[in-house]
């Protein structure tokens, strides 16, 4: 290769690197003669869960800013379900938070019902209530054995995931999948439980609150878990509402906001359950109100089990302008046929118009945002996730704290890049 | 402490900023207010810190590409609905205190289409702006950080319009050569 060729390219390539004038205004202007050193975190670091890349100004060891840079996942979710019918887009949403599908199942459903004026049984409702809680104590399980690693302690995880596979089984004869399950869609559930499933939720309710006591009692009063965690990422409620943050993160502030209390939905209303607060906002009171959900999920667990084995009936909307019909009715009923032939090829319009629904995720609040075009295909659909919010946050939640928490911080927020970048 | 009565949102709007509240929307039980773009800072801010409304949380900011026919002076369909430009952009906010949401929103034209940042209000708002500005190509007056933030910095066009094709994009790694070295200089050798 020619020498001027070799040079020239050389050239190209360092006006693509880019120099720190970019980041002016972003990074302190001691970064900008070198005083503090700027650091990338990521994307292929362990403990960002996932592909998140942090540009850090380090002062020393101290964090003086940091920038997140996301889209590595982006995966043009809320584009596809343009093209989609609102029924089939369905299985994309379980793909945006790996960790708690059933959520953004729920989401999803919640703001198509919204939009279609849609009833939802209640039978359907409890089979719901259930699912939502197992999510949220599948995804803390997941939460508490990736942030027990990133701050060195081992074996929480592998204790984790033994239950957590639990629930996966559970998903599993529910809906036919692990994890990708699809099975809380508009109007209901896809399917009745199978007549296995309550003897296997009873069994694990049984069991699972020795178990949080395990895990309390490796974690909850470790003098190494409490040095790492208390006094770290401190976040005051002023800010956290400015920051827009909800979930665990919020009421670890002790702002006392959940969607199941305040603006309740799928009979959240009826079941009694407390909503745990934390007092100082640090990375610890965010660990103890998640361990303490785990206890409230079996709260209501017990209760919408109890309820599922009394209440009867339809488990989906029988309004068979949005509902498929049953294969049962396939072969008895003409108009059966056509309603199963018409929503699975068109679908059904939604009117021209928008609506916002947003539900208590395990990591705080999902808002599905549709606008629909009055024909079969939404116009737009956005989610407002929680880790896309938690993430924005996190330069001030670090800043002032040494490099090793930045750690403990992400662990202490619970993101998921999936349900960031969509 | 005694709390406020809650105060009508809308009427309380209406009386504090006059033609600026351009429309009025009921919809499943969800209130939309349309306002001038110019002023939509001053009315957050407002709906924000007044007493009687208190709309504290700034939950979501969602973009909608009216594209192809749907807006515009001869548009009319959906019950009368309101939508004077292509480019729709809808704060949702939420007031803890009274329990409630409400939607503000605000039109940006097809040529340029441009919106004051609501970051001065809430810091919330920086993540939720970039994003439609990266997605949706809105750019935002007085934003701090104006880079994309889901797609990568040289991309071309921006996804979320409706006239942006969907399932044919530049594709990042290929052997199409040329196409990349058009956008990727750096990847020649």
């Amino acid at each position: 290769m020619a020498v001027a060729a070799q040079a020239q390219s050389i050239e190209e390539q360092r006006k693509w690197e880019g120099s720190i004038d970019q980041l002016r205004g972003l990074v302190s202007e001691r970064a900008m003669t070198g005083e503090t050193m700027l650091l990338n975190m990521g994307p292929h670091h362990p403990s960002t869960h996932g592909v998140l890349r942090l540009l850090l100004e380090l002062d020393g060891e101290e964090i003086v800013t940091c920038l997140p840079d996301i889209g590595f996942l982006h995966t043009g979710i809320e584009k596809s379900l343009e093209d989609k019918s609102y029924e089939k887009a369905l299985p994309l949403t379980d793909r945006m938070d790996y960790l708690s599908p059933m959520s953004n199942n729920m989401s999803y459903s919640c703001a198509v019902e919204k939009l279609l004026d849609l009833d939802v049984p209640e039978r359907g409702q409890i089979i719901r209530v259930i699912c939502l809680e197992l999510a949220r104590c599948a995804s803390h399980l997941v939460w508490l054995g990736t942030h027990a690693i990133d701050m060195g302690a081992m074996s929480v995880l592998l204790y984790a995931f033994r239950e957590r596979e639990r629930v996966l089984g559970m998903f599993e004869m529910l809906s036919g999948q692990r994890m990708m399950s699809s099975y809380i869609r508009p109007g209901g559930v896809w399917r009745d439980v199978p007549a296995e499933f309550l003897p296997t939720i009873k069994q694990f309710l049984d069991d699972f609150p020795a178990k949080v006591d395990d895990y309390e009692a490796l974690l909850t009063q470790n003098p190494i878990w409490k040095d790492r965690a208390q006094g770290v990422g401190v976040v005051e409620p002023d800010v956290a509402l400015a920051h827009g943050m909800t979930g665990p993160a919020l009421r670890g502030s002790g702002v006392n906001w959940d969607l199941r209390k305040a603006q309740p939905y799928s009979g959240y209303e009826t079941y009694d359950f407390n909503v745990p607060l934390g007092e100082h906002g640090d990375v610890y009171d965010r660990y103890l109100i998640r361990i303490q959900e785990f206890r409230e999920s079996m709260k209501i667990l017990n209760q919408a089990v109890a309820r599922l084995e009394t209440v009867k009936g339809p488990y989906r909307s029988e309004n068979r302008k949005y509902v498929p019909p049953l294969r049962s009715e396939l072969g008895q009923s003409m108009e059966a046929v056509i309603h199963h032939f018409k929503l699975w090829t068109y679908g059904y319009d939604a009117p021209d118009d928008e609506i916002y629904s947003a539900i208590e995720s395990p990591r705080g609040e999902i808002g599905c945002y549709i606008h629909g075009t009055g024909a079969n295909k939404p116009r737009r659909v956005h989610f407002k996730t929680p880790s896309f919010i938690h993430i924005s946050a996190l330069p001030v939640m670090s800043s002032g704290y040494l490099l090793a928490d930045m750690v403990a911080i992400i662990g202490s927020v619970d993101i998921v890049l999936g349900d960031c970048d969509r | 402490m005694e709390i406020p009565a809650a105060r009508d949102p809308v009427s309380a709007a209406r009386d504090a900023f006059g033609d600026a509240v351009l429309h009025v929307k009921q919809f499943r039980g969800e209130t939309t207010l349309v306002v001038e773009a110019a002023r939509l800072p001053e009315v957050l801010d407002f709906l924000r810190v007044s007493s009687g409304l208190v709309y504290n949380m700034l939950s979501d900011i969602s973009a909608v590409d009216y594209y192809p026919e749907d807006y515009g002076d001869e548009f009319d369909g959906a019950d009368g609905d309101y939508r004077p430009g292509r480019f729709a952009v809808s704060y949702h906010i939420l007031s803890m205190l009274y329990n409630r949401r409400l939607r503000v929103k605000a039109f940006a034209a097809e040529e340029d289409p441009r919106l004051p940042t609501a970051t001065v209000v809430w810091p919330a708002a920086n993540w939720l702006e970039r994003e439609i500005a990266d997605m949706m190509g809105i750019t935002f007056d007085g934003h701090p950080d104006q880079r994309r933030l889901l797609m990568p910095d040289d991309w071309h066009g921006h996804p979320h319009r409706r006239d942006y094709p969907l399932g044919k994009e530049t594709v990042a790694f290929s052997f199409n050569e040329a196409e990349i070295r058009k956008h990727k200089p750096f990847a020649q050798n």
